[in-house]
């Protein structure tokens, strides 16, 4: 249970962060493009702390089969047994979803982290410890493009409109709990997603209401079908392993 | 002592990615311990997802070993986290001296201080008129700034 509730923790920060590096050389300034492919450094960064910690828990439990490592977790494994949200796999669309979805997740995630600075296991603690000062910086560079976009041009207006429709009935998500995460709750070692709702609506919608865009509402629609941190993907996420994981799976062992 | 003249050693280290700072000017050399077959070096990243920090871990290695210590062990610590007010006060005259601004202290991202993250003048210059022109720069540790009188862009280690 602990090694799903790391992996999930870590497939996030992956897969968030290699959508942020599609962005490398493609940003709409060079400025924002090294800001992105920053973020995005942060984030994988997060995810080979998180798969380390993954992979030495998982090989104290099984000693007897093979010793896993970071990268096998990171490039060896089908999409099924990635646990991220949905939201992250999203394409990257244009600017304003990629800004409105990097506010989601880091505000999100600087809660579940502030959270985990308690962890039980004090090695995750470090991990959050670490992570949650990037994390502070990232929620204050995409809550800015928030406010800039959503209070911009009519035309920048328009697409965070259009980028909170498409993203809204995603976010859900971030605070259904699992069972892996009950259990790492319980255990004292995790956060339940779903007590940091609260505090997650009221920062979000500040910012919305300063970027004069409509507030996100927490609106009981129908359960999605899918539930990435379940390991149901939405067709996207087999892409990015494809390209993620090719060198791996083509060239084995390959280091360069 | 042994242990000095490895500290020393290691004082030579270079971040790769500005390089007039050292390790020990970064405040990322966290220990050195001598144990009866091996030389543990701790050390710290400055963010998670840091390029440099292989290349640090080879350097250490290798100048280690040019100078006949062989059995080498680095220790990765993750806490208490890195934080930009361990960089020395001669690491911020030689930051300032290349052209980087130096970290505000006291900064509140570190939690104890209530100052702002800004530079406190134009390095080249040593103007306050100056500008912030992008929260990240050409590092995930820097911020792009511009300096509104000698008009020169300037980097910005961040407070951390
Ligand atoms: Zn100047």
């Amino acid at each position: 249970m602990l090694s799903a509730y790391l992996i999930q923790l870590a497939d996030n920060a992956l897969i968030l962060g290699h959508r942020n590096s599609e962005w490398t050389g493609h940003g709409p300034v060079l400025e924002q493009d090294i800001a992105l492919s920053n973020i995005a450094l942060d984030l994988i960064g997060q995810s080979r702390n998180l798969y380390q910690l993954a992979a030495s828990r998982m090989n104290t439990l099984s000693p007897e089969k093979e010793p896993v490592t970071e990268d096998d977790l990171a490039y060896l494994r089908e999409a099924p047994d990635f646990k991220n949200v949905v939201l992250l796999e999203q394409p990257n669309g244009d600017w304003a979803k990629t800004i409105l979805r990097q506010f989601y997740f880091s505000r999100f995630q600087l809660l579940q982290f502030r959270d985990l600075l308690n962890s039980k296991d004090a090695d995750l603690a470090a991990i959050a410890e670490k992570s949650i000062k990037e994390i502070r910086y990232h929620v204050k560079w995409s809550s800015e493009w928030v406010c800039r976009l959503g209070d911009g041009t009519t035309e920048s207006h328009t697409r965070m409109l259009n980028a909170l429709e498409e993203l809204n009935p995603l976010v859900a998500e971030l605070f259904t709990t699992t069972d892996y995460e009950l259990a790492a709750a319980t255990g004292g070692w995790g956060t339940d997603p779903a007590s940091l709702q609260p505090d997650w609506l009221q920062a979000v919608n500040a910012t919305l209401q300063t970027a004069t865009l409509p507030l996100y509402r927490d609106e009981k629609k129908p359960a999605l079908l899918l539930s990435g941190k379940n390991g149901f993907h939405s067709e996207h996420l087999g892409f990015i392993l494809a390209e993620m994981q090719f060198l791996q799976r083509a060239y084995p062992g390959c280091d360069w | 002592m042994e242990k000095e003249k490895i500290i020393s050693i290691l004082e030579e280290v270079m971040d790769p990615e500005i390089p007039v700072l050292s390790i020990a000017d970064l405040g990322i050399l966290r220990g050195v311990e001598i144990l009866e077959n091996e030389i543990r070096v701790t050390v710290t990243p400055t963010y998670s997802g840091c390029p440099a920090m292989d290349t640090i871990q080879e350097d250490i290695r290798s100048i280690l070993l040019k100078n006949g210590f062989d059995k080498v062990k680095i220790n990765l610590v993750l806490s208490p986290a890195w934080t930009s007010e361990w960089m020395t006060d001669s690491g911020r005259e030689k930051l300032e001296a290349f052209g980087i601004a130096a970290p505000a202290l006291n900064h509140s991202c570190t939690m104890a201080g209530t100052g702002t993250d800004e530079p406190g003048h134009c390095p080249l210059c040593h103007s306050e008129n100056i500008e912030m022109i992008s929260r990240f720069g050409s590092t995930a540790c820097k911020a792009l700034y511009r300096c509104l009188d000698c008009r020169e862009p300037f980097d910005y280690f961040k407070c951390h």
